[in-house]
């Protein structure tokens, strides 16, 4: 092989290498919290809610699981500015992954609250709870605790497709990734250096969600 | 046949023995064209506005156009011949087209190969945003974002020149710089004209105006070497094309624009 391998332009890269984790880090974060929390209300909806809001949200989560997330982040970002609705790039980044993984939590997040007992949510009215506590007690957190691998996975999956945010300029770390090598033309490094930063994250995240995981539902026993 | 004749004859056939053995050492191009009647040209066939296949799979552009103008100023027939940018140089120095029209910048290198006419067609790179924006040069930018095609030329050369205050957004390619553009996400753009004129060509609200010129290298007609009369009367078609107004009108045709000032 004769190529040589040059990493001298990763000691000045690092900086805009920092910005664009930050930017990933950033983006996941609030992607995650805001979007599982959707996640849980469209849940309620298709399980429990009122009968009328149950198509809205079914078409919703087969409109956002049934398109591609690209097209998503373009719908928003190039075509909404045509009904005046215009945001930044980070903020349309933000917004379509909350929207992608609401529609995904959605899904995931209603398998494990059918997979409740009628009889529990039955058994904790009996208990005097009112319908609120009963849903949140007897019905989220033991659905939560079923799925949480299986959301752990999706919150990774939108974390690794948030790379596709750089189309619109976002200055995520696929964005850094890329504009590093259109100035030193090093793809084999600088794409080197992205993937294992992403791997990094990757990982880095799985932990972290495992570590709430434990700490969300200490009672569990079958772990 | 008296001797009279004989001797003419004979006269003629030393003469044109004498003549035969000298043929000169490079063809005088401009009377070969003539004496062909008709004219090679190359142009670009996937380098719109200046030469693409349209619709009908005919090649239309620019550079179609100027090769039209000039083949009917010298009265000769236009024979296009399609190349790409890299093999455009080699098919003159071949001798296999008469001249190259194809958006052909001027540089050291080429000028030690081949001639170049006076420029028929502006290219350059430049900030670009609505009138309303007042930008005359790049400290004017400063507080704006500027939308640009990551790593393009004018990328480059812009992050060298502005105030750290001007707020670049880099998009993947020339789409999503014109997609941020019409959709109103960025207000000042750095690019091409010719990606301007691909904006324009859309017409939209708010129009994309030059503000200023971040590099400029006008289009030339390539030639051989050493041919005078060719290029004399090249750029006398040039000029004539500039002062009666045909080169204005290829130049809204294509780029939308009136020709600059210094063209």
């Amino acid at each position: 092989m004769t190529y040589q391998f040059d990493f001298g332009w990763l000691i000045e890269s690092l900086p805009v290498l920092f910005k664009g984790i930050r930017i990933t880090v950033q983006l996941i974060l609030i992607g995650a919290v805001f979007g599982v929390a959707l996640g849980i209300a469209c849940a309620w909806v298709r399980a429990l809610g009122p009968k009328w809001l149950k198509p809205v949200v079914a078409a919703y989560v087969e409109l956002i699981r049934n398109t591609p997330f690209l097209i998503q982040l373009f719908f928003i970002f190039f075509g909404l500015p045509s009904l005046g609705i215009r945001m930044s790039e980070l903020s349309a980044a933000n917004l379509a992954m909350i929207v992608n993984l609401g529609a995904y939590s959605c899904e995931i997040i209603r398998a494990g609250i059918q997979a409740t007992p009628r009889g529990q949510f039955e058994a904790g009215a009996s208990l005097a709870m009112t319908p609120f506590q009963a849903f949140w007690y007897v019905v989220l957190v033991p659905a939560l605790q079923r799925i949480w691998p299986a959301l752990s996975s999706q919150i990774v999956i939108v974390m690794l497709g948030s790379a596709v945010v750089s189309q619109i300029a976002a200055e995520d770390l696929t964005f850094a990734a890329n504009f590093i090598q259109s100035r030193n033309f090093r793809a084999f490094e600088t794409y080197t250096v992205s993937t294992l930063i992403y791997l990094a994250l990757a990982i880095l995240l799985r932990q972290l969600l495992a570590g709430l995981g434990w700490m969300l539902f200490p009672r569990k026993a079958s772990r | 046949m008296n001797r009279r004749n004989v001797c003419m004859l004979a006269f003629a056939a030393v003469a044109g023995i004498a003549m035969a053995p000298f043929p000169q050492a490079r063809a005088d191009a401009l009377s070969d064209i003539g004496a062909r009647g008709t004219i090679r040209i190359a142009v670009p066939q996937d380098f719109p506005p200046f030469g693409s296949v349209g619709a009908d799979m005919t090649p239309q552009g620019y550079d179609i156009d100027i090769a039209n103008l000039i083949g009917e100023k010298l009265g000769a027939k236009v024979e296009i011949v399609p190349v790409t940018s890299a093999n455009r140089i080699p098919y003159l120095q071949t001798n296999k087209v008469d001249l190259v029209i194809s958006s052909l910048g001027k540089n050291p290198d080429r000028e030690k190969v081949i001639d170049f006419s006076e420029a028929y067609a502006p290219f350059y790179n430049g900030v670009f945003a609505p009138a309303d924006v007042a930008v005359a040069k790049a400290e004017d930018l400063a507080g704006k974002t500027v939308g640009v095609t990551r790593g393009a030329i004018e990328d480059l050369e812009l992050t060298k020149v502005v105030p750290a205050s001007v707020e670049i957004k880099r998009y993947e390619d020339n789409n999503g710089t014109i997609s941020a553009f019409l959709s109103g996400q960025v207000e000042v753009i750095a690019t091409g004209n010719v990606v301007a004129a691909a904006i324009l060509e859309k017409n939209p609200p708010k129009r994309p105006e030059l503000k200023f010129l971040i590099k400029n290298s006008p289009c030339y007609i390539g030639m051989n070497k050493e041919q005078p009369a060719l290029m004399a009367k090249i750029n006398g078609i040039i000029a004539a094309a500039r002062s009666d107004g045909a080169l204005n009108t290829i130049s809204q045709k294509w780029l939308k624009v009136d020709l600059p000032a210094d063209l």
